[in-house]
């Protein structure tokens, strides 16, 4: 039975659509190149400038473009890297239990123990700050997160005797967690990596905002807000620009993924019925 | 009339008809048994005494008249101040319904307090008042103690004095005793008939055991698919029923109560052995038959959990292609010993040796080979959490013919639609999710995996508890015929006697993680030799009337 979307999911996925494509064809499309002066500080939208200028002059609507292929680039990327990672970790923890839990979990709870911002703080003060150390940092750090969402799932699924059915046939870890823990976890898992890429854009946005994240010229969401974060005095709409774009796409994809969880949390049959 | 219910309607919200047309009349005093499998709408024609339905549910039609007042006329208020107070509900399970926060005596006297009755002093006497009435030991002090405290019968007993507690005029009985041992069911309904007399109450009681319903119940309703298909006393349904279906539920049940109904108890089908046996207690005891060639041995077999033996030093041997039944109550370690044989459980001590070689099998399956692993299969009581949701009856029933023998494509296709025949299950079926099948297909897809692997020996746990009768009927009739095609032999745990004797063999008889009783089935039930199994055989509810009082004369629970 083919339902259709609802509406909430349906705009969800336009303004995803439409940020994504925005920031892929950026190079095309732009009005202007990345780092162009094409006017004043903080001119107001306009003719030349949809949005206006920015704090050095350059055009908001061409930065905010080239801003979202780091901040949405990345947090796609290492969103992936922490769901694979602490979902693999957590259901091995689960389904083997004992020492192996054991070890993982205090590991883990060591990482939880600190704030995740001073964490990478330190990484990146020590390593410096690129695009491949930012991932990675990013990446292990919300990978703590979504371990413990599947270890707990992934718990209470290996408890069934489904899954007592195939240990007792002969199969290996990589059928159980695979094929009959992982279908099973799924709408969880999907709703944390929702999560997850929201979290992560704010933290790179929060990285920027710091001054850690992408580094001058490159643009990123999270640093144009702290660029233009002083035009707030001036009564200017700047600052917002960027920081909407972040709500937006946070926005939006929450609701794709309330879409995603009431398909795969729809009864599979007649038996909830009753 | 206390109750009467008139065309009853029943709805869910997507529009399926739980209930249609159902009327019902009750006089003071009088107890109605509602009958029939589940899906029939007892449970819900019993919530809608109480103007409830379950969530997702709705009453769309009919009157229920308490004495005089039609409860859907009233307002939400007014249907919370008859909840409880005038109509009170007994449920399946008092272990779900209870708060385990809470003790009993803030529980049982909640009711006639929150409702303004009685003070709370009032409420406590009233509570051990109906915990004396009860038998409950210590009735003074019984309340004080918290649910996880008290035993499964216990606990049952406790609800029922929830129930009673603001004197209502009906009581809504779930399947009060479905989910005790034989033995405490009896003491539970001998003390929910002295309730309805102490008290005058009049009940709904629903039960889809006949031989139950017969013991406490007036007049009995047969109910299927939400309509009444008859109704009577309950000696005219026992005896004379009227329609098709209750007469089917009245020779099942027959079929199953073993040595003191004269009918209908055929001896078993000579197995593939050659060895037929007579299941009939009456029957000649067929003392030492031909055994095949030994399958698996248990040897002194110990399970220790802490401190305690949940299985002490079991002894005893599985021949090929026969049936050996595990018999024991809740607690007599019979589950713990078929999970130390499959090895989910580690052993103690003893030993477990597998085939005509003997070979010891590991103690966990994590150290036996596939092929040991291949040779003892698992069918489970519950197949909804036995079967992963998500895999196909396709991808199920191929994955150990697959896993074992390698089948792929067109072979494993084959192989596939092999099995769904063996079990008797449709072809079609072979795309569905285990959402989508009843009960009794569920439980037929897992006879056909544990079959995919060609097995020597089946373990069966509680294999029919958690279906209809009829529906169990039918799963025990198909591995009987499995057994004769392929020389298969059953580990057969379980609770309930009367399919014991129908389909085993040899019988052993557990209590306390001990064997108290090993042989031939007929001799064990035959000449029970052992006071307790002389006991459990004596508390398998009988289809007559009057049964229950018999036994509590018998037994002096009666003054």
């Amino acid at each position: 039975m083919r339902v259709r979307p609802p509406a909430s999911a349906l705009i969800g996925a336009a303004i995803v659509i439409v940020m994504v494509a925005a920031i892929i064809l950026a190079p095309w499309i732009a009005p202007y190149a990345e780092s162009q002066f094409i006017g004043g500080v903080w001119d107001p939208p306009g003719a030349t400038s949809w949005l206006g200028t920015d704090n050095l002059g350059r055009d908001m609507l061409t930065r905010l473009m080239y801003g979202g292929r780091n901040t949405v680039g990345i947090a796609a990327v290492t969103t992936t890297i922490a769901v694979i990672l602490g979902t693999a970790l957590g259901f091995v923890a689960a389904t083997v239990g004992g020492w192996v839990d054991n070890i993982l979990s205090r590991c883990i709870d060591i990482l939880l123990s600190i704030p995740v911002l001073i964490s990478a703080l330190m990484v990146l003060s020590v390593l410096g700050s690129s695009v491949a150390v930012l991932i990675g940092t990013i990446g292990i750090l919300e990978a703590t997160r979504v371990y413990l969402v599947a270890r707990a799932v992934a718990r209470g699924i290996a408890l069934q005797e489904f899954v007592a059915v195939a240990r007792l046939r002969g199969e290996g870890l990589a059928w159980i967690v695979g094929r009959e823990i992982l279908p099973n976890a799924l709408p969880p898992l999907i709703a944390e990596a929702g999560l997850r890429f929201c979290f992560v854009v704010l933290f790179i946005a929060s990285l920027g905002f710091l001054g850690l994240g992408i580094q001058p010229p490159a643009a990123d969401w999270g640093s144009m807000v702290r660029e233009n974060a002083q035009a707030i005095n001036f009564a200017l709409l700047a600052p917002l620009y960027p920081a909407a774009a972040i709500a937006a796409l946070t926005i939006g994809v929450n609701l794709i993924v309330d879409w995603l969880l009431s398909i795969y949390a729809r009864p599979s049959g007649h038996a909830l019925e009753l | 009339m206390v109750l009467r219910v008139e065309a009853l309607r029943v709805e869910t919200r997507s529009g399926a008809v739980l209930v249609d047309g159902v009327d019902l009349e009750l006089a003071r005093g009088e107890v109605l048994g509602l009958i029939g499998e589940s899906g029939a709408g007892k449970s819900t024609i019993g919530l809608a005494a109480l103007t409830f339905a379950r969530p997702g549910c709705c009453i769309t039609g009919g009157r229920i008249v308490l004495k005089g007042t039609d409860l859907r006329m009233l307002d939400a208020d007014g249907r919370s101040r008859a909840r409880g107070v005038r109509v009170a509900y007994v449920a399946q399970s008092a272990a779900a319904a209870f708060n385990p926060a809470m003790t009993l005596l803030d529980q049982v006297g909640e009711g006639p307090v929150r409702h303004g009755l009685m003070s709370r002093a009032q409420a406590r006497q009233r509570a051990i008042e109906a915990f004396r009435a009860l038998d409950l030991p210590d009735a003074e002090h019984f309340g004080a103690r918290y649910p996880h405290q008290v035993s499964g019968g216990q606990l049952q007993r406790a609800m029922a004095a929830m129930a009673i507690s603001c004197s209502p005029d009906v009581l809504v009985l779930d399947e009060p005793t479905t989910a005790l041992d034989v033995t405490t069911q009896i003491e539970m309904l001998a003390h929910l008939k002295k309730l309805i007399l102490l008290y005058g109450t009049a009940a709904l009681y629903i039960s889809h055991d006949l031989a139950v319903v017969a013991q406490i119940a007036d007049r009995i309703m047969v109910l299927r698919h939400g309509k009444t298909l008859e109704v009577g006393t309950a000696t005219q349904i026992l005896t004379a029923p009227r329609t098709e279906y209750a007469r089917a539920l009245v020779a099942e049940r027959k079929a199953a109560g073993g040595s003191s109904t004269e009918s209908s108890n055929k001896p078993n089908p000579d197995s593939a052995s050659g060895a037929g046996v007579q299941s009939d207690a009456g029957s000649e005891p067929a003392s030492e038959r031909e055994r095949g060639e030994p399958l698996l041995a248990i040897e002194d077999l110990t399970v220790r959990f802490g401190d305690r033996d949940v299985v002490k030093a079991a002894r005893f041997t599985v021949s090929k292609g026969e049936t050996v039944a595990v018999v024991g109550e809740s607690g007599s370690g019979k589950t713990t010993l078929a999970l130390a044989i499959c090895g989910q459980v580690a052993p103690h001590s003893g030993t477990l040796r597998l085939g005509a070689t003997r070979t010891p099998l590991a103690a966990r399956y994590s150290g036996r080979s596939r092929e040991e692993l291949r040779r003892i299969q698992l069918v489970f009581q519950l197949p909804d959490v036995a079967l992963n949701p998500r895999h196909t009856v396709e991808a199920i029933i191929g994955r150990p013919a697959t896993f074992y023998f390698g089948l792929r494509g067109a072979a494993l296709q084959a192989r596939v639609a092999e099995l769904l025949a063996a079990v008797g299950l449709d072809a079609s079926l072979a795309g569905r999710l285990p959402g989508q099948l009843s009960g009794g297909q569920k439980q037929r897809v897992c006879i056909a995996r544990a079959l995919a692997a060609k097995p020597d020996l089946i373990i069966c746990d509680e294999v029919t508890s958690a279906l209809d009768p009829l529906v169990a009927e039918e799963i025990l009739k198909l591995l009987r015929r499995l057994q004769e095609e392929l020389g298969l032999a059953y580990l057969f745990i379980t609770h309930d006697l009367g399919s014991v004797r129908r389909i085993s063999h040899r019988a052993v008889v557990m209590l306390q993680g001990e064997i108290v009783a090993e042989g031939p089935a007929a001799e064990v039930f035959g000449q029970p030799s052992h006071p307790y199994l002389i006991k459990l055989l004596a508390s398998v509810p009988e289809l007559r009337v009057g049964w229950l009082d018999e036994i509590l004369k018998e037994r002096g629970l009666i003054k």
